[in-house]
């Protein structure tokens, strides 16, 4: 047992006066300072609930003295965030857009309001990096299906490609040649050899290449190009780059040619991007490294 | 004596102080949970919100059973930063007709509150194929065994009237034509005036896998490119009292 029996003062302290077999119960009462801060959290309670949205009523709750709301804070603080970039982009959005280029400012807040936008809103199809996946363009290199000027990029993000929300979206569709019939499998079999060869690729069958060649003549060609370099205006791919959308082995460009293929872009004008935004994230996208200029 | 000193009563009677704790907590919940059924402000009203189709309703069902819901959530909180990158930010209403709500509480994902219409179905169809085939730093697992599971509809009209029960305002229309608006809405070949009577004329009305049949992946797509887009923002007041 232990021998510290006379440190003991509970003989001080009154008893609750509950007994239990002869075991009573001291009442110590809590540290002062743990009651006053108890007391203060109470009273504090009590002036929150005042202060901030709270008490159920009969059809609303009360709104507070302060007037807090969530709503509205998330409102100020757009608009506090949209008046301090207003300056700089009712300029981006008025510009010419080739003049976006020139003026170091603006070209550098394009560029980065630009990136910003496109992680949000496009790197999900082309990448975090802009590299692109398959069906997903590249957006680095130098290829452009629809036109790489600034012009052109303004006007595919805007719009988007094949899309059933904006009218005036880029649009052109490839014949499904063998779904609809329109070749014979030996035909695809052929011309799927002969556009191996237009990017110096060694075909499966180099035997049909000759008819195949005659096979692209009468059906790709005039939208291909005769050479096969593709036609920007409708979007056609060069195929003569060795640069795939959707894969360039043989397979691959069988089943292109007999199903067709009919890649999307949502718009991004509307609701989604306004104009600043959607200059910003052109201007990003052709300085990846394969803008092209503007014809004048 | 005060009442104070008798709660050596309660004390001393173990089946006394289970029912007066009961009570207790009790109050506490109503007064917490009651206010929420009648005020006014709890769920305003907007124009727009419809209960799911029966082909979003089953796509809804496997987004739940595949757990979707554990690492994306569908609520954008009225932040400025959610706001910029999801869209507006969610209403309670938008989540009214949820039987079990979806706002979900990790985000290993994003969310999804607002991501119908941001891509095209058939992203959504390479992208739950395979992730990372266009989303490479993705973590997310493969669902391109949906494609392969068919589905006909044949509970469809089951899973409405429960639904009904817990209080969706299915018609008895809707719930009759169950079936019928199941497989139309997949097909745009097919007679779907009445399932655009039925929901409105905004349902999309598509293949949405791009392949013949109605498969799981149809469904969850048609789930997917609906959410979040049954609220016209641009009419939108919101009340500044929340």
């Amino acid at each position: 047992m232990s021998d510290n029996n006379e440190k003991r003062d509970d003989l001080d302290y009154e008893t609750t006066g509950h007994s239990w077999d002869g075991i009573e119960e001291y009442n110590k009462p809590l540290p002062k300072w743990w009651l006053m801060i108890f007391y203060a959290c109470i009273v504090w309670g009590i002036g929150y609930t005042i202060a901030y949205p709270a008490w159920p009523g009969v059809k609303t709750a009360t709104a507070g003295l302060l007037g807090w709301s969530t709503r509205a804070n998330v409102e100020q603080d757009i608009q506090n965030h949209e008046a301090s970039l207003a300056p700089i982009n009712e300029r981006l959005a008025s510009v010419e857009l080739t003049a976006i280029a020139d003026d170091p400012e603006l070209n550098t807040y394009a560029q980065n309001a630009g990136a910003a936008v496109f992680r949000t809103w496009c790197a999900q199809c082309h990448g975090s990096g802009a590299a692109g996946a398959t069906g997903y363009p590249n957006l680095l290199d130098d290829d452009w299906l629809w036109g790489g000027t600034m012009e052109d990029i303004h006007y595919t993000v805007s719009h988007g490609i094949r899309n059933e929300q904006d009218a005036d979206a880029r649009y052109s569709e490839m014949p499904a040649f063998g779904r609809d019939e329109l070749l014979s499998r030996e035909e695809i079999a052929q011309v799927a050899n002969f556009v191996m060869t237009l990017s110096g690729e060694t075909p499966p069958s180099p035997d049909l290449v000759e008819a195949g060649a005659e096979v692209f003549d009468f059906n790709c060609s005039s939208c291909h190009g005769e050479d096969g370099t593709g036609d920007r205006f409708q979007g056609a791919p060069n195929l003569t780059d060795a640069i795939w959308l959707y894969g360039g082995d043989y397979d691959t460009i069988h089943e292109t040619v007999f199903n067709a293929r009919f890649g999307v872009m949502p718009p991004m004008g509307g609701a989604d991007l306004n104009e600043a935004e959607i200059r910003a994230v052109a201007t990003y996208v052709h300085g990846l490294g394969g803008g092209e200029a503007s014809e004048e | 004596m005060s009442i104070l000193d008798k709660h050596g009563i309660l004390e001393k009677n173990v089946t006394l102080l289970a029912i007066f704790a009961f009570l207790v907590v009790t109050i506490g919940g109503l007064v917490q949970i009651v206010p929420l059924f009648y005020l006014e402000n709890t769920i305003e009203d907007v124009e727009g919100m419809r209960p799911y189709t029966p082909l979003e309703l089953a796509g809804r069902d496997v987004y739940i059973r595949e757990g979707c819901y554990v690492c994306h959530s569908q609520m954008i909180r009225p932040m400025r930063d959610e706001v910029e990158r999801y869209g507006h930010y969610s209403l309670a209403a938008e989540s009214q007709y949820d039987h079990p709500f979806q706002w979900g509480s990790k985000r290993t994902g994003p969310d999804l509150a607002r991501v119908g219409g941001r891509y095209s179905d058939e992203w959504h169809v390479d992208h739950l194929s395979n992730p990372q085939s266009v989303v490479p730093e993705s973590v997310m697992p493969k669902y391109g065994f949906l494609q392969a599971k068919l589905i006909d509809g044949e509970h469809i009209q089951d899973l409405m009237s429960t639904h009904r029960l817990v209080g969706v305002p299915y018609t008895e229309e809707m719930i009759e034509n169950g079936r019928v608006d199941f497989l139309s809405q997949a097909n745009p070949d097919s007679d779907y005036d009445g399932l655009l009577e039925r929901y409105g004329e905004a349902v999309n009305v598509r293949n949405f896998d791009g392949e013949p049949g109605i498969s799981e992946l149809d469904a969850l797509v048609a789930y997917l490119q609906m959410l979040g887009t049954l609220v016209d923002f641009s009419t939108f007041e919101p009340d500044a009292s929340r």
